[in-house]
């Protein structure tokens, strides 16, 4: 495994500009994603997490753009490139799975007919050696008798399976990077968890570089190395995955760990993080969680905000949680 | 790989016969009787030069004193007979009619074929690529659509008419009929093509195939035009009875197909004018004959959208 990360974002800003000013979706956020490795991204709607992953394939939609920042893929630029080049890029370095498997399928077309256009376009092959491949690709993600289910229409699967064909799909071009925006959302409990371990599987045996952005806190504790925690388009939190969830740093990842249910913790009231995300074009002074923060002190009202820059690297907050904590009494 | 096929799937025969679609026209008598009134009409047309018993438009064969035969009975000077009578001319009316629904059918489908390619394609256009494109088709389209269609129709009519030179006037007088009403009746199709193409570039698949690097052209013709064609194939149908009917109204009022090539309109033009004298059969059966036809096509048209339409299944 080579040092350069698969998918390195530096400083990314996306900005949509409204008559009420311009919006900030995406503030300033950093992070890496090694080869191999699974980065979760949590948050909660809103928060930014699809639009990052939005900008990092080249999907977004007039007129969010990118402002400033760099995204690298394997070292080399991506945000710069345009047109043809970027196409070509996209489709064969990079893959996404999509939230919901009924819709990320073209109803008309067969699975087989959708797996042999994305090979096709990106690998040099001839149309036999395509559905070769197509074949190969649905027996890899665990549809039985793919052979024969390769010539069906996407109705003809059930959900699960129909979430295992899109994996396929974005796997058969064989990237180096998946971006899978809340893969697991629009399926039961127990397909999520197959789902999720076949994700780990291939993300391991592959050597593929994964941003799996969810708002389900079980998924990143089951799937992921390391977690990025959003907040108002902004990194919350960075750090390996048992870390952050065992003793998060920032108060509003605390926060996130305290309103998740667990079967194990009785019947407890769920405790919850009162108020609301700041909408966009109206974020507060300073650290944007410092009116919901009850931590929250006069630092934490003042411009600049903190991010993990400033502080300690791994939470964005003057007065992180943990041992080290000594505002608690002041507060 | 071929063999394996067709040991799981039915032949394309049968899958069709056991379609959703088949099932449906089986069992919707109007969609069955209009199928066959429409077939029974189409093939009357196409095969007008077997069937017919008279040429009508070669004026050797005709004999004036068979004029205002009245129909099912012998010419009281000739004693020829006469299915459904003849014209002042001495024209037998079936054979007219005959001749005159292939121009009407040619002129319908020509037209409706124009109209749904081009607002397929600026439809397409103005849902997938959006601002400036689609405004500007949007609004032409807009506006065109506060005119009635035969207005339209009769302007460009005019207009083609007019920079034709005269001795092309009678050839033309075809084409300029399908360019006029299938000018103006793009409209329904790119808006309908528009709406439904805005409601699939955002589902994921779209996405997908922008993802993995298709050109747009690629995705709107291989990924989104199928997905659109169900209401286009309905406002197809109902736009070829519209059709026919638009181009009878013009030809009736003299701009359309000429006398010496007279469809179904010209034919109720002619019949119009010996209306009150009491040579009825001239102006009825033409008449009739254009009702059955659009008739039966706009039942076909609505059984379709019936059919097609995922919320009454």
């Amino acid at each position: 495994m080579t040092d350069t990360p698969v998918l390195s974002v530096r400083n990314l800003v996306v900005e949509i500009p409204t008559r009420h000013g311009v919006l900030r979706p995406v503030d300033n956020v950093s992070y890496d994603i090694r080869a191999g490795e699974i980065l979760g991204v949590v948050g909660e709607s809103g928060a930014g997490k699809s639009m990052t992953g939005n900008a990092v394939v080249g999907l977004l939609d007039r007129p969010a753009r990118i402002t400033s920042g760099e995204i690298l893929l394997s070292g080399q630029p991506i945000h710069t490139l345009k047109g043809e080049a970027l196409r070509r890029l996209r489709g064969k370095k990079m893959g996404m799975i999509f939230q919901d498997p009924l819709t990320s399928l073209n109803p008309l077309l067969t699975v087989g007919d959708q797996l042999t256009e994305t090979i096709l376009e990106h690998l040099g092959v001839s149309q036999q050696q395509a559905r070769e491949r197509a074949v190969a690709a649905l027996e890899e993600v665990g549809i039985p008798a793919a052979r024969s289910r390769i010539d069906s229409y996407p109705h003809e699967f059930s959900g699960g399976m129909r979430q295992r064909v899109v994996i396929a799909l974005a796997l058969c071009a064989e990237p180096d990077l998946i971006i899978a925006d809340e893969p697991t959302t629009a399926l039961d409990v127990s397909v999520q968890a197959q789902i999720v371990a076949l994700l780990k599987r291939l993300c391991r045996e592959r050597g593929v570089a994964v941003m799996l952005v969810t708002h389900d806190m079980g998924v990143i504790a089951e799937a992921a190395d390391r977690v990025a925690v959003m907040y108002a388009g902004r990194l919350a939190e960075l750090g390996p995955v048992r870390e952050v969830l065992t003793e998060a740093r920032h108060p509003y990842t605390s926060g996130l760990m305290a309103s998740t249910p667990l079967a194990s913790q009785g019947h407890e009231r769920l405790r919850q993080i009162p108020g609301a995300m700041p909408r966009l074009g109206n974020l507060p002074d300073g650290c944007a969680f410092h009116p919901r923060c009850e931590f929250a002190q006069d630092r934490c009202r003042q411009n600049p905000g903190p991010t993990l820059d400033t502080c300690d690297g791994r939470a964005a907050c003057w007065f992180p949680l943990g041992a080290d904590r000594k505002q608690e009494v002041g507060a | 790989m071929a063999d394996i096929q067709s040991e799981i799937r039915p032949s394309r025969l049968r899958r069709a016969w056991d379609s959703d679609l088949a099932w449906s026209f089986r069992h919707a008598p109007v969609a069955v009787v209009s199928a066959v009134v429409v077939l029974i009409l189409i093939a009357g047309a196409l095969l007008a030069p077997l069937i017919a018993p008279h040429d009508p438009f070669n004026p050797a064969t005709l004999n004036l004193m068979n004029g205002f035969t009245p129909p099912g009975q012998a010419n009281q000077f000739t004693g020829d007979l006469f299915l459904l009578g003849t014209d002042d001319q001495g024209r037998d009316v079936f054979s007219t009619i005959l001749y005159g629904m292939r121009i009407s059918l040619f002129v319908g489908f020509s037209a409706v074929l124009l109209a749904m390619v081009l607002g397929v394609i600026l439809g397409l256009l103005a849902g997938y690529v959006g601002g400036w494109t689609e405004t500007i088709i949007m609004r032409v389209a807009d506006v065109q659509l506060t005119f009635p269609a035969i207005l339209v129709a009769m302007l460009i009519f005019g207009i083609a008419k007019g920079i034709t030179p005269p001795e092309y006037r009678d050839q033309m007088a075809i084409w300029v009929l399908i360019l006029a009403i299938g000018l103006s009746d793009w409209v329904q199709f790119a808006r309908v093509v528009r709406g439904a193409t805005l409601v699939e570039k955002n589902k994921e698949y779209v996405q997908a195939a922008r993802l993995i690097g298709r050109s747009p052209f690629a995705i709107m013709l291989r990924h989104i035009l199928p997905n659109v064609l169900n209401p286009v194939l309905v406002i197809a149908t109902i736009s070829l009875a519209l059709a026919i009917i638009a181009e009878a109204t013009l030809s009736f009022l003299g701009v359309g197909a000429p006398p010496t090539k007279p469809s179904l309109g010209t034919l109720i033009r002619i019949g119009q004018e010996f209306m009150f004298s009491g040579e009825w059969w001239i102006l009825f059966f033409p008449a009739a004959t254009l009702l059955a036809l659009a008739l039966s096509i706009n039942l076909l048209g609505d059984w379709l959208r019936d059919a097609l339409n995922p919320r009454l299944r």
